[in-house]
């Protein structure tokens, strides 16, 4: 999934697919700024593996111990879709106070990559730069990778069967994550 | 008349911002810079603070950073005599951080400015230039160039914690009469002393405001729940997911018992406090959502329930806790809260999940899984927390607002002591606000002292009571 080599060229050179990936990662992006939160909902697999990692200062080359491990450690998140869809249950209660008022968001959608294909299934790596404004004056951004796994799907074009979501931070600047990347 | 316990508002002293009749606490002592630093000094300098977990530091040479306030401490098990210490991370040389990892394994640690090298046991053992005949030419002295380290430092039960005074009391008279209850919330599900490991990387994330906003009053603040959290069940964030109408709380039996708010105001700890009136400890009610884990937690159950089957469970018992060991530190039965200061405006946010050490894969994922559902900056239920907490401060800051008083009378008139009861811990209502008001109490000693003469009340037969 991680793959730095050059991805296949089958793939590489499927400008219609490197298309439908991007176009589906920007159409998941704006239903998130539209608060279109249930439809979002409708792009997810049902097997999903929703995964955001903390991420700790590590000597050069204890690369294994950057990233929190999602067999046994501690991560903003390591769920599945009802989690998620309970999170989405809860911002609509209105009375969420993290996000009540809700926020202005702007997903940023970037440097989109297919890297591989297998079966019905397709590899995509991208990056994201999250503007959050809020009530008067409060003012976040989250900036960072991802590594996704899209499965083919006859109604949205693809579901969300796993995505890993690097924040650029360690100690998280936010005092809260209240929307999705 | 001592200037350290003045505030940059004319000639107003500290005393002065707190109301005892009408249990007010002035505004200005959340907002003021000089009251924050002052806290730095008085407070931080003098108390025992949480450093981390044993489980941590299991191999000689591992390493982990923590916090003292608003300073870093590097936390490191000797790979001579396998102790572990605690020295401020500041090369004595130039200042400069002497380690700059979350964590990790080391045989030195080496001062990337001039190379100044500290072995795990703290001592200088190298510097640039030190032989050198146009340097130090062999004179420095190695054995007065240590790290600082910390005066006194403790592990309790597999926490680890440690204080910058010499004179402060041991921890376990730090904690007075809530060490049982430390030692209890580090039993493990099956009683057996020290039975926990926690769950690493820590969660950590700034909430900008004063520090005391969450350190001093989240714990216990029963009257805040129906409101903050009115959206939680939505989430169906708790033990059993979306079973039992999505209840984040886990179904508990408790043997027959009366529930206070008790804060001690001498010593500033308090919080929940459950009074049982019989011995033992009431039968497990199932409350897990994944295969197996009730079936693990049921057995550990029945051993606890046989260590305490003619015994009186400590007040924080039957998983019911939920305390400040003051100044910063929440223990919320096996979650733990630290509240770092960094700034009067900015607080930094530590979570710190415990599990059995011994328990099955299956078991701490379960656990795990459902702290990060419900805790921290990604949590469904502490999200809310925050965002209260974090507008207080911008809403009490203006000229207008930080005239006004924060209400802490919620059970102000209605606290009793027991005979017999140490000194000054006061029972209250399940929903008052006794241990906020302890810990105002214990804050405004500690602003006050010169030393720990003045803070002990062993030594000095003190009553510290404001309210």
């Amino acid at each position: 999934m991680t793959d730095l080599q050059r991805p296949k060229s089958e793939v590489r050179n499927d400008f219609l697919l490197q298309h439908q990936a991007a176009q589906f990662l920007y159409r998941e992006a704006r239903l998130l700024d539209e608060r279109r939160l249930s439809d979002w909902l409708e792009l997810l697999a049902e097997d999903l593996h929703y995964f955001m990692p903390l991420r700790r200062n590590i000597k050069y080359g204890d690369w294994h111990l950057e990233y929190s491990d999602p067999e046994t450690e501690i991560s903003y998140f390591d769920e599945d879709k009802s989690i998620l869809t309970g999170r989405v249950r809860q911002i609509e209660t209105g009375v969420h106070w993290a996000e009540e008022p809700v926020s202005r968001f702007e997903h940023i959608i970037s440097n989109v990559e297919v890297t591989d294909q297998i079966g019905d299934e397709i590899y995509v790596n991208s990056k994201f730069y999250t503007y959050q404004n809020r009530l008067a004056d409060e003012v976040q951004v989250f900036c960072g990778r991802r590594y996704d796994v899209l499965r083919r799907d006859e109604v949205t074009d693809f579901k969300i069967v796993k995505r890993k979501i690097l924040i650029a931070q360690n100690v998280l600047l936010a005092k809260v994550i209240n929307t999705f990347f | 008349m001592d200037l350290s316990v003045r505030t940059s508002k004319g000639d107003k002293f500290l005393r002065s911002f707190i109301d005892s009749e009408k249990g007010t606490v002035n505004r200005e002592l959340y907002i003021n810079q000089d009251v924050f630093e002052q806290e730095m000094e008085q407070i931080y300098r003098r108390c025992w603070l949480f450093l981390g977990h044993e489980s941590q530091l299991r191999n000689p040479g591992d390493f982990f950073v923590s916090r003292m306030g608003t300073e870093e401490v590097l936390v490191v098990r000797d790979r001579k005599d396998q102790k572990i210490r605690a020295f401020l991370n500041s090369c004595r040389h130039r200042g400069e951080k002497v380690c700059r990892y979350d964590q990790g394994n080391s045989l030195i640690f080496t001062c990337p400015f001039h190379a100044w090298t500290y072995d795990t046991s703290g001592r200088l053992v190298g510097a640039a230039g030190q032989n050198s005949p146009q340097g130090y030419a062999g004179d420095l002295k190695k054995e007065d160039w240590g790290l600082t380290e910390v005066a006194q430092f403790t592990n309790y039960y597999g926490t680890l914690w440690a204080t910058w005074d010499k004179d402060a009391p041991s921890f376990e008279d730090y904690l007075g009469p809530f060490a049982e209850s430390v030692r209890y919330m580090c039993e493990g599900s099956d009683g057996v002393d020290n039975g926990l490991e926690v769950f690493t990387p820590f969660q950590k994330w700034r909430v900008p405001t004063n520090w005391k906003v969450p350190a001093f009053t989240s714990s216990r603040d029963p009257e805040h729940g129906a409101m903050t959290h009115r959206s939680v069940n939505a989430a169906a964030i708790g033990p059993m997911r979306e079973l039992q109408g999505g209840d984040r709380s886990r179904k508990r039996q408790l043997i027959e018992n009366i529930t206070y708010v008790c804060g001690d105001h001498n010593l500033g700890h308090g919080g929940a406090w459950t009074k049982y009136l019989a011995p033992g400890i009431a039968e497990y009610v199932d409350g897990w959502y994944e295969d197996g884990v009730d079936d693990y937690f049921r057995e550990m159950h029945v051993k606890k329930m046989e260590k305490y089957k003619d015994r009186i469970v400590p007040p924080q018992g039957h998983d019911a806790g939920h305390f400040c060991v003051f100044p910063n530190f929440i223990m919320d039965a096996w979650r733990w809260r630290i509240w770092h200061p960094h700034e009067v405006g900015v607080v930094e946010r530590w979570s710190l999940f415990g599990v059995d050490k011994d328990a099955p894969k299956h078991v701490k994922d379960a656990v795990r899984h459902y702290v990060m559902r419900y805790n921290g900056p990604s949590g469904a239920t502490e999200s809310d927390d925050m965002e209260n907490w974090n507008y207080v401060y911008p809403a009490s800051r203006g000229a207008v607002a930080r005239e006004w008083d924060y209400n802490f009378a919620n059970g102000l008139g209605h606290g009793f002591q027991e005979d017999g009861a140490p000194g000054a811990l006061v029972f209250n209502g399940n929903r008052s606000e006794e241990a906020h008001r302890a810990r105002f109490s214990r804050w405004l000693a500690f602003m006050e002292a010169e030393s720990w003469d003045d803070l002990y009340p062993i030594k000095s037969d003190a009553n510290h009571r404001l309210w």
